[in-house]
């Protein structure tokens, strides 16, 4: 293992002492018939209400593992994970669904809309899984998309929109239900850079206060200069934490 | 969420569309099939539940090895008097049924059934006798009663030096060599057996039918009031060693002869479990395509907090949908097949039983195909949502 908490605290100090997700030690190994990956080497991490994350590294290095690990959509093997306190491997599987329904926002690299349904009512699902009735998760999903630019789409299907507004959209829907950490995988992958920074700078804005945290798995080095911290992964291990004053691309903000 | 489940399976309007219509088609099949096998099973009573009509029997006694209502096999005459003379039995008629050779008047040949009622009191005899005949006109020389629907089809006579034409009242034909006159003319269902009925009296009957020692084919017997017919049935068969059937257990002793000797019942139990199984097909091929195609989105509903029960009771939402549509269109275009049966001779009868057994057949392929499918999505690990 290269980094453990202590490298952290030489680096730029995150807006909030309080923390969001506390890993220690976290491994976990993909077994198949013939093979065994070992994705996560013992990873320590430490995020902090109101810090954007970013975790980079190249393909395969277990940023995805990591952030599905934290997300508690997927156990770990050893070590310690808590989010908000929470353990997620040490409650059942439902509490773990409703723990995710209610603080976890997640915005995935393919949008992940349904097509069937339009803008709006994409953006209310959350709240419907939490119990809300549809007629006021989608007034509420209306207001959301006004906020994220997209108050005029909010009857457009996910083929009539653009890549970006698709991505808007799935923000508005990773924040509707004001989860505490939001959870989003290359983000800006399927954008321009226009797009992505206007993404990006929209997200920060929305998403980010101090009683939240946001975690952005990335390879887009052109984004780093919106983070608080960016931590560097290597074939499972968290090789350093730098602040994006560091990072060459960082101007980019 | 249910309305979420019901866009997402209507959304993919190919599949929505498929699925629908292999549910229907299945019901269709199913339904259809399973009210002609009804509708025959009926027509093999039609003649029981003529006689019993006009008359009313309440057992029709018969010889032991009698399998259906036209096993034509022969009675002493003597039994028309021991039944008569059991206590219980209020009145006792003969009924001589046979299928007899007949010549038209343009010498056209064909084979008849001849039905012979009790001179006396026609008990058996035709109830919706076409004005303006009269019942009672069967007992005038040589008088014959035919169905109405078959002056001009079974009876229809094509070699006349004057031309094709059906035949009328008044014609005469020859019943085994003997005359006989049409003189009126009867409604009744339509019956399994192709060969067109012929109402005449008993003793003309046993004039036409071949010089055998016995003739009688039933004793028609009416119980008096008071008494159980079981009781009376009980009473003639011991005293007579015949068997006394009342008209329902008749009726299915007929059906389940005809049904099970002439194959009919597998042949159309084979349609509809042809019917299961391409609607189980179908249906099982479309929803699990459908739910592999969504696999991502039931993915990502996981990651955002949906639980199995939530999943499960949305995937019930969208198969109950399908299998209510699917199921409603197919009982319909049976229900249209019906009406357009209904017109002809065919044979087509939707019990309620029928569309309660499609409901449970089509219940059954929706289990089966949602299981699959549900076993998918119940094993999805929502971190797939992050896989590219």
């Amino acid at each position: 293992m290269l980094l453990t908490n202590h490298t952290t605290s030489s680096h730029r100090a995150p807006p909030s002492q309080g923390l969001a997700v506390h890993c220690r030690g976290v491994v976990k190994t993909y077994q198949t018939a013939s093979t065994k990956v070992v994705a996560l080497r013992g990873v320590d991490l430490d995020i902090h209400l109101g810090e954007l994350m970013m975790l980079v590294g190249p393909s395969g290095c277990g940023k995805t593992t990591l952030i599905s690990v934290i997300a508690g959509i997927l156990n770990r093997d050893e070590g310690d994970c808590t989010v908000f306190g929470q353990d997620l491997d040490r409650i059942s599987t439902r509490e773990r669904t409703r723990f995710r329904g209610q603080n976890v926002g997640f915005v995935f690299q393919q949008f992940n809309l349904l097509p069937a349904l339009t803008a709006a009512q994409n953006v209310s699902v959350p709240l419907l899984i939490n119990g809300a009735r549809e007629s006021h998760a989608v007034k509420q999903a209306r207001d959301m998309l006004a906020r994220v630019g997209l108050g005029d789409r909010t009857h457009s299907y996910p083929r009539e929109l653009s890549g970006g507004q698709q991505q808007r959209v799935a923000i508005a829907r990773a924040l509707i239900h004001q989860p505490r950490l939001i959870v989003c995988d290359e983000p800006t992958s399927a954008l321009d850079h226009d797009t992505g920074h206007v993404i990006l700078r929209m997200l920060k804005n929305v998403a980010l206060d101090d009683k939240k945290a946001l975690v952005i798995v990335t390879h887009d080095s052109r984004i780093f200069g919106f983070a608080d911290r960016i931590a560097r992964m290597d074939d499972g291990h968290i090789s350093d934490i730098t602040s994006p004053a560091t990072e060459p691309a960082a101007s980019a903000h | 969420m249910n309305m979420v489940a019901l866009r997402m399976l209507m959304g993919d309007k190919l599949k929505f569309i498929g699925l629908v219509a292999g549910l229907a088609f299945a019901t269709l099949l199913i339904t259809q099939q399973a009210s002609i096998l009804v509708g025959m099973a009926k027509q093999t009573q039609t003649f029981i539940d003529e006689t019993r009509a006009a008359g009313g029997p309440d057992l029709w006694v018969m010889d032991p090895q009698v399998e259906f209502s036209e096993d034509a096999k022969p009675l002493s005459d003597t039994a028309l008097y021991r039944v008569r003379g059991i206590e219980g039995v209020e009145w006792g008629v003969p009924l001589y049924k046979g299928w007899l050779k007949g010549r038209l008047p343009d010498g056209t040949l064909l084979t008849v059934i001849i039905v012979g009622v009790d001179d006396a009191t026609l008990i058996g005899a035709p109830t919706e006798v076409r004005a303006p005949a009269r019942v009672e006109d069967l007992r005038r020389d040589r008088a014959i009663f035919v169905e109405e629907r078959d002056l001009g089809t079974k009876f229809q006579m094509s070699r006349l030096k004057s031309g094709p034409r059906a035949l009328r009242i008044g014609d005469s034909l020859s019943i085994n060599d003997v005359e006989v006159t049409v003189v009126g003319t009867h409604r009744q269902s339509p019956s399994f057996f192709w060969d067109p009925v012929i109402y005449t009296t008993y003793s003309r009957a046993l004039r036409m039918a071949p010089p055998e020692r016995r003739l009688m084919n039933f004793v028609l017997a009416k119980v008096k009031p008071g008494y159980a017919i079981e009781d009376v049935k009980l009473r003639i068969e011991r005293a007579t060693g015949l068997v006394a059937r009342g008209n329902d257990e008749f009726k299915r002793v007929t059906s389940g002869y005809i049904l099970e000797k002439t194959g009919i019942l597998i042949n159309f139990g084979m349609a509809v479990a042809l019917g299961l199984v391409i609607g189980l097909l179908v249906a099982a091929q479309t929803l699990y395509n459908f739910t592999l195609d969504n696999l991502r989105h039931f993915g990502a509903l996981k990651a955002m907090g949906a639980g199995n029960t939530r999943l499960i009771r949305m995937m019930l939402v969208q198969v109950g949908a399908v299998g209510a549509i699917g199921y409603g269109i197919g009982l319909g275009a049976a229900c249209i097949m019906g009406r357009i049966i209904a017109k002809t001779d065919l044979a087509f009868i939707m019990d309620w039983q029928v569309p309660a057994l499609a409901a449970v057949a089509l219940t059954g392929i929706l289990i089966i195909s949602g299981a699959l499918s549900l076993t998918r999505v119940l094993r999805l690990e929502p971190a797939i949502v992050f896989r590219t």
